[in-house]
């Protein structure tokens, strides 16, 4: 246990921080997600020439083509939040079609997607669940049938972010409906501009529409466009999945969420007393707190354990569950402390922080079920960090309603 | 940056869980629950010789030598996992790291000498200093203590022990005049703890002048301790609980292959995992980051306690009504959790001088 940076690191955050001071100008406000924005285009190619952004890809595509650093990636996060500057943009074009690619793709797809992707030009939504194949993905029944050199793809795609402003999907299809349901998926790249395709946007609970449902009739790709060979979608999906799983938070998240409770808590009053005063809420920040601290503690760990290549384990498994239950509950006790305010929404009258509360509380849920839900966390946690078997499968058609 | 344990950290846990792993079966642990001390003495000097004693005193201290190893709070957490993981009747936590840290912080190397010769063995009260009951505390007449000293620590093999009248700590012999020790029954039978009524005994006061500093230090290192030790029963607790499921056969096939019960399993380990991360950064920050000590204390004290009551239940639930019967022996662990809660402070109590100290209440 030592938490000194050795000198190396030292100076890199040096180097960090001048570079932030002397870009303040040229950065987007950092809330801005919107996609394609000049600023942020322009902002993300300073990123990418400076190595803040893509900054362990191949130079050759774009990237930056440093050795991997999990010390160095968190202090470029811990840094960039510090400065309360936007980090580079991402998604899941970067985050996890590029690292497939660089695995798994053709000179000429790598050539021809990987740099527009980094630089932000080229957008991608991912084509992966179905309404019928959520937890059980691999079920998933969009097929695509080889007719010339062209697959012809029918179906529906759902909860597919970004898919409104797409360029591209990455996708997962059935190509060979006779194999076992794992081997007869294949991993393709659908241009979202072809004859065929419908997006039609999802409104959730929230009252934004986050996601998107797709929809394929007879689309025509070219055969080129699969990733891997024929009826090895899935392993190439496990591949990114992987990508995604590797993807470390900032671990000061939670606990930067929690102070902005406090200030709510010491600033508002019922009747001459402060939110704080009353010990039921303390009691619930101070929790809070101390769930929030393990959490960022654990993240360390996972920072140490990624910087020496080596797998955090049960430390790593757990993340999103307790992480996002975790935010869930910081939201959560943001509208109790809040009493009858706590209830306003969207542009009412005397509401506080602009809504982002009753938005995060309900969005907090959205990413509990989402992103391989709860349960299936546990599963994972069980099965892979514990030891424990898997469910035994019913005989085909145990279960079903007369 | 490297967070986690180094070699020689790793070394030194292993080393102790080897050691417990025999000399702390749960037959022997029964055997001191009903009474036979023979478990705690043979701890006292199996500790001795691996050195265990000797880890947070200092090498010497105003000129003394004192061959200790000068370790920080964290080696001592390490032990004190151990510990709890083999629910160890062994006064480890009161008088070999809240006894130790509260001298060195004072600067009295008279005393220190004596536990490193092995001449005292002292427990520790310092319950009247995290919240009093019933008037419990002790006042100070020139060098004649009275009053009365609560839920006193490390009585399992103590000569001495090290108490607090709020400003000044002293040390009282064990059964010396006017010392009268009253053995209290706990849920928890894995170790001793005394109420002790003072009559004008004879006290040795501590040396040096910053004796609240030095309560202070000992307090929020005996709660890692006591975190720490919850952290290894509790682990335990969850492993038993796997191997339990994994054996266990039902409607033809093991119960850990339901999810009902894989899911509670799960919970356990995302719930535990992270507070081992708390822990180790509360046992580090005593010695390296001392802005941070007294929080990181409190919270890893109450956090740990929590989640120490979850698995202790939910791991008991996991064994049936196996869990509920004294065959398996598993509530020694239930027990011990319990009264790890409940010592230095609830965890209520913890974090309200949490929020205190951060400025949210007067």
């Amino acid at each position: 246990m030592d938490l000194n940076f050795t000198q190396e690191y030292v100076d890199f955050r040096d180097q960090v921080r001048g570079f932030l001071d002397t870009h303040k100008d040229q950065a987007p406000a950092q809330g801005d997600r919107s996609v394609r924005s000049k600023k942020r285009l322009a902002w993300q190619k300073i990123l990418l020439e400076n190595g803040y952004a893509a900054r362990t890809f191949p130079s050759e595509y774009g990237g930056y083509g440093a050795e991997p650093d999990a010390l160095k990636a968190r202090i470029i996060a811990e840094e960039f939040a510090r400065a309360k500057m936007p980090g580079g943009i991402s998604g899941q074009g970067i985050n996890m079609l590029v690292p497939t690619l660089l695995e798994l793709g053709t000179d000429e797809q790598k050539a021809k997607y990987i740099r527009p992707t980094l630089e932000g030009e080229m957008v991608w939504c991912q084509g992966y669940s179905e309404p019928g194949a959520g937890s059980d993905l691999a079920s998933l029944r969009t097929a695509a049938v080889v007719d010339g050199d062209d697959f012809v793809i029918n179906g529906q795609k759902i909860w597919t972010s970004t898919a409104q402003f797409a360029d591209m999907m990455f996708c997962l299809v059935r190509t060979e409906p006779d194999a076992p349901k794992h081997q007869g998926i294949s991993y393709i790249l659908i241009d979202m501009k072809t004859p065929g395709i419908e997006v039609r946007p999802l409104m959730t609970m929230t009252g934004f529409a986050e996601f998107n449902e797709v929809f394929f009739t007879d689309v025509r790709v070219p055969v080129t466009s699969i990733v891997g060979n024929r009826g090895e979608g899935w392993m190439v999906a496990n591949a990114t999945l992987t990508h995604e799983r590797g993807m470390l938070g900032d671990p000061d998240a939670a606990l930067s969420r929690l102070r902005q409770v406090a200030d709510i808590m010491q600033n508002e009053q019922v009747d001459g007393a402060t939110l704080m005063d009353n010990q039921v809420f303390r009691d619930r920040l101070l929790q809070l707190q101390g769930e929030a601290y393990a959490m960022k503690m654990n993240g360390m760990r996972l920072t140490t354990a990624a910087s020496e290549k080596k797998s955090a384990g049960m430390a790593g498994l757990l993340v999103k569950l307790q992480g996002c239950e975790l935010n869930h509950q910081i939201a959560e006790l943001a509208i109790d402390v809040m009493g009858e305010y706590g209830m306003l929404f969207e542009d009412s009258p005397f509401i506080r922080d602009k809504g982002m509360w009753q938005t995060a509380y309900m969005f907090d849920l959205g990413l509990i079920i989402g992103g391989g839900s709860a349960q299936i966390q546990k599963n994972i946690i069980s099965e892979r960090g514990l030891g424990m078997p898997r469910e035994p499968k019913p005989a085909p058609g145990a279960f079903k309603a007369n | 940056m490297h967070f986690g344990l180094n070699e020689d950290q790793t070394m030194l846990q292993d080393s102790v869980r080897r050691y417990l792993e025999d000399a702390s079966e749960l037959e022997a642990v029964r055997g001191f629950a009903e009474g036979d001390m023979s478990l705690a003495n043979n701890l006292q000097d199996g500790l001795l010789e691996l050195g265990v004693p000797f880890v947070l005193l200092p090498e010497a201290l105003n000129g003394q030598i004192l061959g200790g190893l000068g370790m920080g709070v964290l080696e001592a957490a390490l032990i004190q996992e151990q510990l709890g993981r083999h629910v160890a009747p062994s006064g480890f936590a009161a008088t070999y790291g809240m006894a130790v840290i509260g001298l060195r912080e004072a600067g009295d190397e008279d005393w220190l000498s004596q536990i490193a010769s092995g001449a005292a063995v002292m427990g520790v009260g310092m319950t009247e200093a995290t919240g009093g009951r019933e008037g419990a505390g002790l006042t100070l007449k020139g060098d004649k203590v009275s009053g009365r000293a609560t839920f006193v620590m490390g009585a399992e093999n103590a000569t001495h022990f090290l108490l607090t009248t709020g400003e000044q700590l002293v040390v009282v012999e064990r059964g010396a005049a006017g010392v009268s020790e009253t053995a209290l029954t706990m849920i928890d039978k894995t170790r001793h703890t005394v109420t002790l009524d003072l009559d004008n005994a004879a006290a040795h006061l501590v040396t040096g002048n910053n004796h609240a500093e030095a309560q202070s230090r000992m307090i929020d290192a005996g709660r890692v301790l006591l975190a720490a030790d919850s952290l290894g029963a509790a682990a335990m607790m969850l492993e038993k609980a796997v191997d339990y499921a994994k054996d266990r056969e039902q409607f033809n096939r093991p119960i850990a292959s339901f999810q009902a019960v894989k899911h509670m399993c799960a919970e356990m380990a995302a719930k535990l995992e992270p507070c081992r991360s708390l822990v180790w950064y509360a046992a580090y920050a005593q010695d390296n980051v001392p802005d941070e000590a007294p929080l990181m204390s409190r919270l890893a004290k109450s956090h740990m306690s929590e989640v120490g009551k979850f698995v202790a239940r939910t791991s008991t639930e996991v064994h049936g009504g196996m869990g509920f019967t004294d065959l398996l022996g598993l509530h020694y662990w239930f027990k011990r959790i319990g009264a790890n809660r409940q010592l230095l402070g609830g965890p209520q109590a913890v974090r309200e001088e949490a929020a205190k100290l951060q400025g949210f209440v007067a």
